[in-house]
């Protein structure tokens, strides 16, 4: 139904691509994959098929197969260690979340790895590379946090049976006119960068997933039966946009408050600025567009995001900047290797390396820098070990 | 007579589905019938049957989730589908102890686009907000929401649900109202072993199968068609 109303538009819609195996799949490492069942329970789940392209199927089983690979669990890192001279790193600092106890794990090369948010505290807390400050603007580490911008129409299809509940992670049709095009013209609509669109569900779960009519009660009889009348015949079209860094949008080390380790939290400062806003209008017109043209018996419109942004509804999980990757020292933290540009024996992986936030979910690019910069440890810097560039 | 087995909950059943300690606690108690009115239970003490709830909050849930959740072709009355029970073994759990939230000061009222930022747990902030809004009820109506005529709740929770009630002591009705409709919302359609959703009613009710589906097949066979779903729980798999 999207794709057809996509299309008589002029856009090009496709099938979103996804990560998932559609028939039971050994990959070039021997991990072995099973056939997706279209479960519903694909994003936020763990897969019971084995059918979900992750770390826990691909890197992890074949890293352990080596001899010399150790996974230590419940450790906690609290700090990456310098050596005097603050050039080079000399292990890190963990505790044993079981008993409390603290120890030293000395490294020839640390590799941070943990999620992209994660990494900026890290850096923060163990003082490698200068913290960004937002008044002087100068300083890297923190810098460009970016997030994700969207907006949603909710169409409502008497009679319609969609079964939102048999789903993988990406059962929708997506057009990338206003993103991948360039001869798509932003000035008059006054933002840079795009957005993706798609249509339709990727899972049923009828805690979060109950779409019904703007003006339904929030209980009672009538709510139950706009529940029961609208939940499968219902259907989403949301957009996906990208976020430009700002200077008011970083990470810093929290003045007051302290996690459990008595080390300072991370605090983000962030909000959508005009240029969401604008990319949010333009993206709620198409949607509303393509939505109308779909006949819906009722629709919930897409409305742009204008308010300040709330941590307090889901909006995304994708999260950038903080340890941007870049040309030289003053306006990153690594380099194009992942490479932290004071410690040459820090490399620093993840989303945590992108200056800015595209309009998709980060992930493949993420996966494809941990492969260029793993290579180009282990094949420059282990025999010549200093700056890759 | 408040007995967890008259209102067709048997006590088989509730062992078997017990899983959260309180739980188990609750159903060792569920014969202990109490006959006494709620104000002669002192705060603070569980009523019989449940973990967390008090007789005056006990009263006040039940009468909530049976006008939110009414019986009619849909579904049973929500203290039928296990609502209440559901809610009490939240508050009583790690959720409601507030076992993933930051419960470190300093405080500040913060704005709402921060979300929960009260020193209190979630079963701390359900204590308190049901005897303010108790409170709000004896002012208004001289007795307790339970004891209101149903236009006098709906007038109550309509209240609750825009912030046009406030509270006298500061408890901030929004974050009160979001926490209370949440659990009721995860008390109809969560997995019955948490205690509600009892018999699944709530997945029937909108047509939703349950866990563990391969629907590889499904998919091409019921585009566009209903689904005759085969209800499955976590304990119809164990």
């Amino acid at each position: 139904m999207f794709a057809e109303a996509a299309k008589n538009h002029g856009y090009h819609p496709f099938p979103r691509p996804v990560a998932n195996a559609s028939r039971a799949y050994t990959n070039p490492d021997g991990s072995k994959f099973g056939a997706c069942e279209y479960c519903g329970f694909c994003e936020r789940f763990g897969c019971e098929a084995n059918a979900k392209g992750s770390p826990l199927i691909t890197v992890i089983p074949i890293a352990m197969r080596n001899p010399n690979f150790e996974l230590r669990t419940n450790a906690w890192v609290t700090k990456v260690l310098k050596d005097s001279s603050g050039k080079k790193v000399t292990g890190v600092t963990y505790t044993n979340t079981l008993n409390g106890e603290e120890f030293e794990q000395p490294a020839g090369m640390v590799v941070l790895t943990a999620y992209a948010i994660n990494n900026t505290h890290l850096m923060l807390l163990s003082g490698i590379g200068k913290p960004y400050d937002p008044v002087s603007q100068t300083g890297v580490v923190g810098r460009n946090y970016c997030y994700q911008t969207g907006a949603a129409a909710q169409l409502f299809f008497d009679g319609k049976h969609f079964n939102p509940f048999m789903s993988t992670g990406g059962l929708n049709v997506g057009i990338d006119d206003f993103h991948y095009d360039w001869n798509f013209d932003r000035a008059p609509h006054g933002f840079v960068g795009g957005y993706n669109l798609a249509g339709g569900m990727t899972h049923g779960r009828p805690i979060s997933y109950r779409p019904l009519p703007a003006g339904t009660p929030q209980w009672g009889s009538e709510w139950k039966a706009a529940s029961a009348k609208w939940y499968n015949s219902a259907m989403i079209i949301s957009s996906s946009g990208s976020v430009m860094a700002n200077r008011y949008n970083y990470f810093e080390l929290d003045p007051n408050y302290r996690n459990a380790f008595g080390l300072p939290l991370m605090r983000m400062t962030f909000d959508y600025k005009p240029n969401e806003h604008k990319m949010g209008q333009h993206a709620a017109g198409v949607i509303n567009k393509i939505a109308k043209s779909m006949n819906p018996t009722m629709m919930n419109p897409a409305v742009a995001r204008t308010e300040p942004w709330s941590v307090v509804p889901y909006q995304s999980t994708h999260n950038t900047g903080g340890t941007i990757m870049g040309t030289n020292p003053g306006n990153s933290v690594v380099n194009k290797y992942l490479q932290s540009w004071d410690c040459h024996n820090l490399f620093v992986m993840g989303a945590g390396v992108f200056p800015h936030n595209s309009a998709y979910n980060p992930t493949g690019p993420v996966g494809a820098l941990a492969y260029w910069a793993a290579d180009a440890i282990k094949n420059r810097y282990l025999k010549n070990p200093g700056s890759l560039v | 007579m408040k007995d967890i087995e008259k209102e067709g909950f048997g006590r088989r059943d509730f062992l078997k589905s017990a899983v959260a300690g309180g739980a188990v606690a609750a159903a060792a108690t569920a014969a202990v019938v109490t006959t006494q009115p709620a104000q002669a239970q002192p705060a603070g003490t569980a009523a019989s049957g449940y973990a967390y709830l008090n007789l005056d909050e006990a009263a006040f849930v039940e009468a909530m989730v049976d006008h939110m959740v009414p019986a009619d072709q849909y579904s049973p009355k929500g203290t039928d589908m296990g609502l209440a029970i559901f809610i009490d073994r939240a508050l009583a759990g790690g959720w409601g102890k507030g076992e993933r939230l930051y419960m470190q000061g300093p405080w500040k009222p913060g704005v709402p686009s921060q979300g929960y930022q009260l020193p209190l747990t979630p079963a701390e902030l359900y204590r308190a907000g049901i005897a303010a809004t108790n409170a709000h009820c004896a002012k208004t109506y001289g007795k307790t929401f339970d004891r209101l005529d149903a236009k006098q709740k709906q007038e109550v929770l309509i209240g609750l649900s825009s912030a046009k009630i406030t509270f006298s002591d500061g408890l901030p009705v929004r974050v009160f109202w979001s926490t209370v409709y949440q659990t009721v919302i995860e008390g109809m359609f969560a997995d019955p072993i948490y205690g509600g959703n009892r018999d699944k009613a709530g997945w029937k009710m909108i047509g939703f199968p349950g866990v563990i589906a391969t629907h590889a097949q499904d998919i091409i066979k019921y585009r566009d068609k209903k689904f005759p779903a085969d209800y499955t729980s976590i304990s119809d798999m164990s």
